[in-house]
């Protein structure tokens, strides 16, 4: 049952918040729910999970399971600490509709949250597509001036990109013995391997757009920058993960052969994506677009551990899918909190924040720090475990790839340069003290980040249940 | 024979009540009753229970598909009346003779649901036609409508034509109506039979292609469409369109087999053709209704997959298909009704000033482009996979899931025009009654987006 409230919770504060129409109860009633959903997540950790299994379509011979293993629990922590994260951060934030706002959020939630859950293809389909339409509207309304377009390229390369997954989907199914979605079935579906690599490359499609994976990631840079700041916390820190997700949780269990023979491929475009999203992450004036790009390179690199098919690598990827989460909402919240007093994401309209607000000014380099995998920070154990493991696959690889690491620091210092040091900037000077609650979210997001970056034994712990399904056979 | 016997006493009732009664009000809700009873003396045939019990001589054959398809067909109806019954009181105020017109149709409808002998299809299909080629003119005043009318005519007898003669041919080389006689005669009979039989059997497949609006087939559809009064577009469009395919599906699931493997590719090529027609086309549409008109040709080559083969579920997409897209055809084309104009720009900031009404919209585009939690999702999951189970390619899968994001586009333009386009929508006055109702339709497609198989358990009775 505790699985279900994770769908629930979110749904119904979501539905409240339809009929809430003043702004503060409505923020309140979200942040309340969603804090709700966060410590029955803390709770999960602590009990075995048992599986929601019930009948949903007899005549398809679909269920409606929800099952949580290592992989998931990791996210839907993820998934729930960002959402009060957002909620308290932008509160302050100046959006109409606040409630039809906050309500559609926590629809993208429950979404999120059946997508890590889902024990059956048809339903695991399902919320794939739930969680992107409340997004498209959330961008649409309240997004930057070029929302309109923007969001509507974001939606139809998704769209189809689910619609390929739908007919590999349905592919699959005919090919079960006992015609079911249940990932066990889908496991022993009868495929030859031309079978095996076409079904690969229909669900390949749907996670690479959604990651993205190079050459697919035109959408994201303007979605990110286009969409309201509470959104594309959403969309890099916990939606870029169904990607990752569909990859280890589909992917390689379903297609061991189709996934063995494409790994070089696949590490090949990611390392591309790595450097080529670096090289413009250093070009970036824009700061929501400097962060962007550096999000492409992260997932992009984690891809690439992933079709590593190195234990080590893998091992890394899990813990980093909750680092990374962690990480990038602290940069976007330090980021907002700038945007939102100044009116500026211009960096060379920036500078001086260290003498101007020092706290901030501190969270901001502890986040970067964070960004560019300094040891004691949550990604350096995530990072190097990657890397090992890329290290071991292909060395010219591992090289290539590693640049990135130098090229991050590149880019976050110059980002730290520019906005917390030299003389106090116009802009800057506007800048009165910041919201109290957005400040209490991102000092214990960094306790998160030096507390999992010293001791990050209880995120492998976590993880180690799907490791060992992945790779002990 | 309960239906048909009912719907044809109902359609005369119907016709003098314009005598007696004067009110529209009055006259829709006789017409809502006679649905009503309408559709309780179908459900008594399916439960042994005969008005007439008639000998038939195997001219008719009744399965519980049938009985359930002309069920829901009528309960379809039911809506539709339901919620458009003021709207036609407006066209000639004279809704009872529209009524009356509704019944032969449904009367026809049965013929196409139970027939199992060529010249009641032909019949059916006359009974049905006929009437619509009335509605279609139904404005008399207006010209579009008089301009539609006499080219659906024209065009549909031409295709009736058709119709007949490959009929004629197909008699030729079997010596019978009957529908299972060319499958056996094929084994034993000669050459010459055969290629009488085959071309017999491609003419009447070229005629209902034209009477579901097919690509090669469908250029009388824009123009009908556009021209007819909104309201009777709507029916034509949905509940005579599902009785099309009904009956196509009735001789083409028996007949395929002598056509042989060109059977597929006949049908390959039409069902392309119809994708990329209906949604090339309904992309660059300024006109809504012609973009609806297009966009019922892409869906009619999704209904078309249903034909590839027979399969365990083929019987059950096309009967949920068929709901599904008719109550949200029924819904986008109710609130197109009360637009004073039909551009996409007469929907701008609809999303503010009526949020019901804009939802409600919302969900049946959704509905139309197939996605999840809506009804249009599992109808058309149950097309594609009906179609792998009946042996086709992925390929072809693949090509209707591209075709289906395209139809993203132009359905997406009205939600883009309702929510992010600041304007005054140009709509007439609504009563709240109007947006509730719409609503229901809203939430009956979420309902079977989650649970379709409500809606097809009674297949299994």
């Amino acid at each position: 049952m505790m699985l279900v409230s994770f769908l629930f919770l979110p749904v119904l504060a979501a539905i409240l918040l339809l009929f809430i129409k003043n702004n503060k109860t409505a923020q309140w009633t979200a942040i309340f729910f969603s804090g709700l959903t966060l410590l029955v997540a803390l709770q999960m950790l602590y009990t075995p999970m048992i599986d929601f299994n019930i009948t949903w379509l007899p005549n398809l011979n679909t269920r409606f399971i929800l099952h949580a293993d290592g992989l998931s629990k990791i996210l839907i922590l993820l998934n729930a600490i960002s959402f009060p994260a957002i909620f308290m951060a932008t509160a302050n934030n100046d959006y109409k509709n606040r409630n039809v706002f906050l309500s559609l959020l926590l629809f993208t939630q429950a979404g999120l949250m059946g997508v890590f859950l889902a024990g059956d293809a048809l339903l695991f389909y399902f919320f794939w597509e739930l969680a992107l339409i409340p997004v498209y509207f959330l961008c649409s309304i309240w997004g930057g001036e070029k929302r309109v377009a923007v969001t509507f390229k974001f939606f139809i390369y998704t769209f189809l990109g689910s619609l390929l997954m739908l007919a590999g989907i349905l592919f699959l199914n005919a090919h079960t013995g006992d015609h079911s979605f249940l990932i066990s079935s889908f496991i022993h579906a009868n495929l030859t391997g031309g079978q095996q690599v076409t079904a690969f490359a229909l669900f390949f499609m749907a996670f690479a757009i959604k990651m993205p994976l190079f050459p697919l990631h035109t959408w994201q840079p303007d979605a990110y920058e286009q969409s309201p700041t509470a959104v594309t916390m959403v969309l890099s820190a916990v939606m870029v993960k169904m990607g990752l997700y569909g990859v280890i949780r589909w992917l390689m269990p379903l297609f061991p052969v189709a996934f063995m023979a494409h790994t070089h491929v696949v590490v090949i475009l990611s390392v591309i994506g790595i450097l080529y999203a670096s090289f413009i992450a250093i070009r970036q004036d824009d700061i929501k677009r400097l962060i962007a790009y550096s999000s492409i390179a992260h997932i992009g690199l984690m891809n690439a551990a992933l079709f590593t098919h190195t234990q080590i690598a893998i091992q890394g990827a899990l813990i980093q899918l909750f680092s990374h989460g962690i990480n990038v909402l602290g940069l976007w919240i330090v980021a907002d909190m700038i945007e939102q007093q100044t009116g500026t994401r211009s960096m060379q309209q920036m500078g001086g924040l260290a003498k101007k607000q020092p706290t901030l000014a501190i969270l901001l380099v502890g986040f970067a720090l964070a960004n560019i995998a300094l040891p004691l920070t949550n990604s350096f154990a995530g990072e190097f475990l990657m890397f090992t493991g890329l290290f071991q696959f292909n060395p010219w690889m591992a090289a290539c790839a590693g640049v990135s690491v130098v090229l991050a620091a590149i880019y976050t210092l110059n980002m730290v340069q520019k906005v917390a040091y030299g003389a106090i900037s116009e802009k800057i000077n506007t800048m009165h003290s910041p919201n109290k609650g957005a400040q209490a979210v991102l000092i214990i997001l960094l306790i998160i980040v030096f507390v999992t970056g010293v001791y990050p034994q209880p995120l492998f712990s976590l993880t180690a249940d799907t490791l060992q399904e992945l790779f002990v056979k | 024979m309960n239906a048909i016997i009912v719907s044809t006493l109902l359609g005369v009732i119907m016709m003098f009540c314009s005598w007696g009664i004067k009110s529209q009000q009055v006259q829709k809700n006789i017409a809502l009753i006679g649905l009503f009873i309408l559709i309780i003396a179908n459900l008594a045939q399916s439960s042994g229970w005969y008005v007439v019990d008639y000998d038939t001589k195997g001219m008719l054959t009744y399965s519980i598909f049938g009985l359930y398809a002309n069920t829901l067909l009528f309960a379809l109806t039911f809506i539709y009346v339901w919620i458009n019954g003021e709207e036609i009181a407006k066209i000639n105020n004279t809704s009872a003779d529209f009524y009356s017109l509704f019944f032969f149709i449904l009367c026809g409808i049965s013929v196409l649901t139970s027939f199992d002998n060529l010249l009641m299809l032909f019949l059916g299909i006359e009974i049905l036609s006929i009437p619509l080629y009335i509605l279609t003119g139904a404005d008399k005043k207006n010209m579009f409508s008089n301009e539609a009318a006499l080219k659906y005519f024209l065009m549909g007898s031409f295709s009736t034509g058709i119709l007949l003669l490959g009929i004629t041919f197909i008699y030729g080389a079997t010596g019978s109506f009957h529908l299972t006689a060319p499958v056996v005669s094929i084994s034993t009979g000669f050459a010459q039979e055969q290629i009488l039989l085959s071309t017999g059997l491609i003419l009447l497949f070229a005629a209902m292609n034209f009477k579901v609006s097919a690509a090669p087939f469908h250029f009388w559809t824009p123009d009908v469409y556009d021209g007819a009064p909104t309201v009777f577009t709507s029916f034509m469009a949905t509940i005579a369109k599902a009785a099309g395919f009904i009956a196509f599906i009735n001789v083409f699931n028996t007949q395929y087999k002598a056509l042989g493997y060109s059977w597929t590719l006949l049908l390959t090529f039409v069902i392309l053709s119809t994708l990329l027609v209906g949604n090339i086309i309904a992309v660059f549409q300024r006109s809504v209704k012609r973009m609806l008109a297009y966009s019922s040709i892409a869906q009619a080559g999704f209904m078309l997959f249903a034909l590839y083969g027979k399969s365990e579920i083929s019987n059950e997409s096309i009967l949920l298909y068929a709901v599904v897209y008719s109550i949200a055809t029924i819904g986008i084309f109710a609130v197109l009704v009360k637009m004073k104009e039909n551009s996409f720009e007469a929907f701008n900031g609809l999303g503010k000033a009526h949020p019901l009404l804009a939802f409600a919209t919302t969900v049946f585009l959704f509905s139309l482009a197939g996605i999840p939690l809506t009804g249009g999702f599992f109808a058309k999951y149950y097309m594609l996979s009906a179609l792998l189970k009946a042996g086709a390619g992925l390929w072809l899968v693949l090509v209707a899931v591209v075709f289906a994001a395209i139809s993203i586009y132009y359905y997406f333009k009205i939600i883009q025009a309702m929510y992010f386009t600041a304007g005054v929508p140009a709509i007439n006055p609504l009563p709240n009654q109007y947006k509730y109702q719409l609503l229901t339709l809203a939430i009956l497609l979420l309902v079977l987006g989650v649970f379709p198989n409500l809606l097809l358990n009674y297949l299994y009775f």
